[in-house]
C-alpha cells in the first residue's frame, strides 16, 4: 500500500518534470536549433534544393529537386538512378528498402529483369552491369549512382544529346565524389547534378 | 583505395575519435553522478517543480521514482498520439489508431523506439517534436541514472542503503550532457545537409516534369538525440538511410560516434565512481571487444556478400545507399545492434545471412556491446557478477565483486536479470509464430520469414528497435504483443539492477584477499567475454538456428 501511494507521489512530480521537459526538450530546444540553422544554412536546413540550372534556391516551386534526394527519371536522354522500391519509385512520403532477403525469390527474379534490361538499354553484357544498377536502395531515395554505374551510361547520354562522349565523361568526373578523407563511405556520382550539367551541355 | 583497406582505415578513424573523446566524458560523467553540487539553473528548476534534488534515495524509492516519471511517460504520450489532428504543426495526419499509440508510447519511453508506423505519413511535427524527441532525451537519462546509481551502490561502503537520487540524475543527465552534445551535433548536421525547418511539406517539379514532395521537419534536432541516446526512433520510416537524416558518409560516422561515445564514457566513469580506474577499463575493454568482434564478421559478410540474390548483382547492394556501400553499412548495423539505438543506415532485412543473424545475435548478447546509455553499463556489470560467481564455484570460494560479497540474495537478483530478457524473447518468438496474425506480417518467405520474426521480438525485449523491416507490424497483433516486451523488457531488468544496487549499498566493502579474483585483469576481460557469448549462445542458438544459420547455410 505505501508503495503505491509512494508510485502515486512520484507519478506527480514525474508529471511536473515531464512538463518542463516537454517544453525546454520539445519545444525549445528544437525551436531554437531550427532558428540558429535557419540563419547559419538556411540551404542545407530547407533541403539543399537546386533550380533547373543548377543554382542553389530555398524555394520548392522554383526548384527543380534537392541534391540530397533522388528522382524519377524517364528520359533516355539522361542518366538514371538506382532502383527505387519508395512507393512508385522516389516517393518521399513513403520512403522504404525493398525489404527482401538474400534468398527471397521476388528479390532474385528482379535481379535478374534488371540486369537484363540495364544491359540492353546500354548496349553492354549483363555481366558488366554494376550492383548498384540492379538493386533498390535503402532508402528508396537514393541521389548517388556508382562511378561505374555513370560511366556506364555515358555512351547513350552522348549520343542522345549530341554530345562527344568525352565531354559527358568530363561531365560525370566533376559529379563524382570520392571518399570522404579517402576512408568514409564510398564513391558516387549525384544524379541530379550530373543531369542538370548535361542538360545544360546540350543546350 | 582498395575497399578493404578504406573499411579498415573508416573503422580506425572511429577508434581514434572515441579514445579521444570517451576519457574526458567519462570523467564528466563521473562527476555529475558523484558532486554535490547543483547548478544555478538546476536549482531554479527544482524549486519550480517542487522536487527533493538532495534525498537520498533508497533502491526502492528511486526504483517507484524510475517507475512513476516513465508511467507518467507513457501515457501523456499515448494521449498526444491519439490527439494529434487537433495539434498545430500536425501536418493533416490522422490520430494514431490505439493498439498503435500504445505501441509507440511503451517504445519510445523505454529507450525503444520501435516504429510500426512510417514517420513521413503518421507523425507530424509537434507529435515529433513535443512528444518523440523529449521521450529521446529522458528515456536516454533514465538509463544513464540507473548505471549510475548501480554505480554508487557499488561504491559507496557506508551501508546505509541508499543509492542517490532520481531526480537530480535525471535532471543532470539531460542538462549537463544531452542536451548541450544534442545541440552542437545538431548543426553540424544541418551543415551537411540534414535538414532542419517548420515549413509544410510542398510539392517541387522534377527535372523531367513529374512532382515530388519536399517534406519537412525538425529532422536534424531529433536525429542527433536519437543516435546519443541510444534511442533510434527517426522521423523518417527508412530511418538514417535518409538523405535527409544522414546527408554524407561524414555525418554517418558523426552519427555511428554519437550511439557509441556515451555506452562506452558511462564504463570509463564507473571506474571513477568505484574509484578504480581499472575496473571501468577491464568492462570497457570487454565490451569493445565485443563490439569489434561483430564490426569484424558484419563487415566482412556484407563485402563478401555470400547469397543468391548478392552473388547475382554482384554485391549485397540492396538495402543499402551509394555513398555508404557496404563498408560504412556493416559498421553502422553493428554499432546500432550492439547499442540498443536501433536506428538503421541500411534495411537489415537486406543484409546477407551471416550478416542478419550477427545483428540479431549481437541485439541477444543483451545490449552490451557497448549497449544503451546506461543499460550497457549494468547489464555488462551484471555478466561480471555472473563471471565472479561461476569462478568462486570453481574454487570453492564465496564469490565478491569489488569487495561487495555475492550472496544467495544478490545472484538471484542477477539471475533474474539474466533470464528476464530471454524469456521475453523466446515466449515473445512463440507466441509470435503460434498465432496466424503473427505470421500474416511476414514479407519474405521460408527460414527468413522466421527470422523477420525473431528479429521483431529479439529487437523489442532488447530495446534495440531496429528491424527487419518487411515485418507489417502495424497490426494490431504485433502493436500489442511487442509493445508488451518493450515494457517488460525495460522495466524487469531496471527493478532488478536497483534491488542489487540497494543491497550492496547496505554492506560495508570486504578487504580484497588472495582468494579474491582480480576482476581488473586481462583475463578477467577473455573471463567476461568467454562468459558472455556463452550465455547467449546457450540461450539462443535453437531460435537462430532456425532462422539466420539455416538460411546461410541453404
Amino acid at each position: 500500500m505505501n508503495d503505491i501511494y509512494a508510485l502515486m507521489r512520484h507519478s506527480w512530480a514525474g508529471l511536473r518534470v515531464l512538463i518542463a521537459a516537454t517544453l525546454l526538450l520539445g519545444l525549445g530546444y528544437p525551436l531554437l536549433v531550427t532558428g540558429v540553422a535557419q540563419v547559419a544554412f538556411p540551404w542545407q536546413a530547407n533541403g539543399s534544393l537546386v533550380t533547373a540550372d543548377g543554382s542553389r534556391t530555398t524555394d520548392p516551386s522554383e526548384a527543380a529537386g534537392s541534391v540530397l534526394l533522388g528522382q524519377v527519371s524517364d528520359d533516355s536522354a539522361l542518366f538514371y538512378p538506382r532502383p527505387s522500391a519508395a512507393g512508385d519509385g522516389y516517393d518521399t512520403m513513403s520512403t522504404y528498402g525493398s525489404n527482401l532477403g538474400p534468398e527471397e525469390p521476388a528479390l532474385i527474379k528482379a535481379i535478374k529483369e534488371r540486369k537484363a534490361e540495364v544491359a540492353a538499354r546500354e548496349g553492354v553484357t549483363a555481366d558488366e552491369v554494376p550492383a548498384d544498377a540492379v538493386t533498390a536502395s535503402a532508402s528508396g531515395l537514393d541521389p548517388h549512382i556508382s562511378p561505374a554505374y555513370a560511366s556506364l551510361q555515358v555512351a547513350r547520354v552522348a549520343e542522345a544529346n549530341g554530345l562527344p562522349e568525352a565531354k559527358v565523361r568530363e561531365l560525370v568526373e566533376e559529379s563524382t565524389e570520392g571518399r570522404t578523407a579517402g576512408v568514409l563511405g564510398e564513391a558516387r556520382v549525384n544524379v541530379l547534378l550530373l543531369n542538370i550539367a548535361v542538360k545544360q551541355a546540350a543546350h | 583505395m582498395n575497399t578493404v583497406v578504406a573499411a579498415v582505415l573508416q573503422v580506425a578513424v572511429l577508434i581514434a575519435a572515441l579514445a579521444l573523446a570517451v576519457p574526458f566524458l567519462g570523467r564528466y560523467l563521473a562527476h555529475i553522478y558523484t558532486t554535490e553540487k547543483h547548478l544555478r539553473v538546476e536549482k531554479v528548476v527544482y524549486r519550480v517543480l517542487r522536487v527533493d534534488p538532495d534525498a537520498d534515495q533508497r533502491w526502492r524509492s528511486y526504483a517507484l521514482a524510475v517507475l512513476g516519471f516513465s508511467l507518467v511517460g507513457i501515457l501523456f504520450l499515448y494521449l498526444l498520439a491519439r490527439v494529434q489532428q487537433w495539434l498545430p504543426l500536425s501536418l493533416g495526419f490522422d490520430p494514431f489508431p490505439s493498439d498503435g499509440a500504445w505501441n509507440t508510447a511503451v517504445s519510445f519511453v523505454t529507450n525503444t523506439n520501435w516504429q510500426w508506423y512510417s514517420g513521413e505519413a503518421a507523425a507530424g511535427n509537434l507529435l515529433q517534436m513535443a512528444g518523440l524527441t523529449v521521450q529521446n532525451f529522458v528515456s536516454a537519462a533514465v538509463g544513464m541514472s540507473v548505471a549510475a546509481a548501480f554505480a554508487r551502490g557499488l561504491a559507496r561502503g557506508r551501508g546505509n542503503g541508499r543509492v542517490g537520487n532520481f531526480w537530480a540524475d535525471l535532471v543532470r543527465t539531460t542538462l549537463r550532457v544531452l542536451l548541450p552534445i544534442s545541440f552542437v551535433g545538431a548543426l553540424v548536421l544541418v551543415g551537411f545537409g540534414a535538414i532542419q525547418n517548420l515549413r509544410a511539406d510542398l510539392a517541387m517539379t522534377t527535372l523531367d516534369g513529374g512532382q515530388q514532395i519536399l517534406t519537412s521537419g525538425a529532422i536534424a534536432s531529433q536525429e542527433v538525440i536519437k543516435e546519443l541516446g541510444t534511442n533510434g526512433g527517426g522521423p523518417y520510416n527508412v530511418n538514417s538511410a535518409h538523405p535527409f537524416e544522414n546527408p554524407t558518409p561524414f555525418t554517418n560516422l558523426l552519427e555511428i560516434f554519437l550511439l557509441l561515445v556515451i555506452p562506452f564514457a558511462m564504463a570509463w566513469a564507473f571506474g571513477l565512481i568505484v574509484k578504480d580506474r581499472r575496473q571501468g577499463g577491464a568492462v570497457l575493454a570487454t565490451m569493445a571487444t565485443l563490439w569489434l568482434g561483430a564490426v569484424g564478421l558484419l563487415t566482412w559478410a556484407e563485402i563478401a556478400g555470400p547469397g543468391t540474390a548478392p552473388q547475382l548483382a554482384g554485391g549485397a547492394m540492396e538495402g543499402k545507399e551509394a555513398r555508404f556501400g557496404e563498408a560504412a553499412s556493416a559498421l553502422f548495423a553493428s554499432s546500432t545492434t550492439g547499442t540498443s539505438t536501433g536506428a538503421v543506415n541500411a534495411m537489415h532485412d537486406s543484409l546477407t545471412a551471416p550478416g542478419g543473424g550477427i545483428a540479431m545475435f549481437n541485439m541477444m548478447l543483451g545490449e552490451v556491446a557497448p549497449g544503451g546509455v546506461g543499460s550497457g553499463l549494468y547489464g555488462m556489470l551484471m555478466l561480471a557478477i555472473v563471471t565472479v560467481f561461476l569462478c568462486g564455484l570453481m574454487v570453492g570460494r564465496t564469490p565478491e565483486y569489488l569487495g561487495k560479497k555475492i550472496g544467495q540474495r544478490e545472484i538471484v537478483l542477477v539471475a533474474l536479470y539474466i533470464l528476464a530478457t530471454p524469456i521475453l524473447v523466446l515466449v515473445g518468438a512463440a507466441v509470435a509464430v503460434s498465432f496466424p496474425a503473427g505470421p500474416a506480417g511476414m514479407l519474405n518467405s521460408g527460414a527468413h520469414g522466421f527470422s523477420e520474426a525473431l528479429y521483431a521480438v529479439t529487437s523489442a525485449a532488447n530495446n534495440n528497435g531496429s528491424a527487419f523491416g518487411g515485418l507489417t507490424a502495424g497490426t494490431p497483433f504485433w502493436n500489442t504483443l511487442l509493445g508488451v516486451l518493450m515494457l517488460f523488457g525495460r522495466f524487469l531488468p531496471i527493478v532488478f539492477v536497483l534491488g542489487l544496487a540497494g543491497r550492496f549499498a547496505t554492506t560495508q566493502h570486504l578487504p580484497a584477499g588472495a582468494g579474491t579474483l582480480p576482476t581488473h585483469r586481462p583475463l578477467f576481460v577473455v573471463l567476461l567475454t568467454g562468459v558472455a557469448l556463452v550465455v547467449v549462445g546457450l540461450t539462443y542458438v535453437p531460435a537462430l538456428a532456425l532462422g539466420p544459420i539455416v538460411e546461410s547455410l541453404s
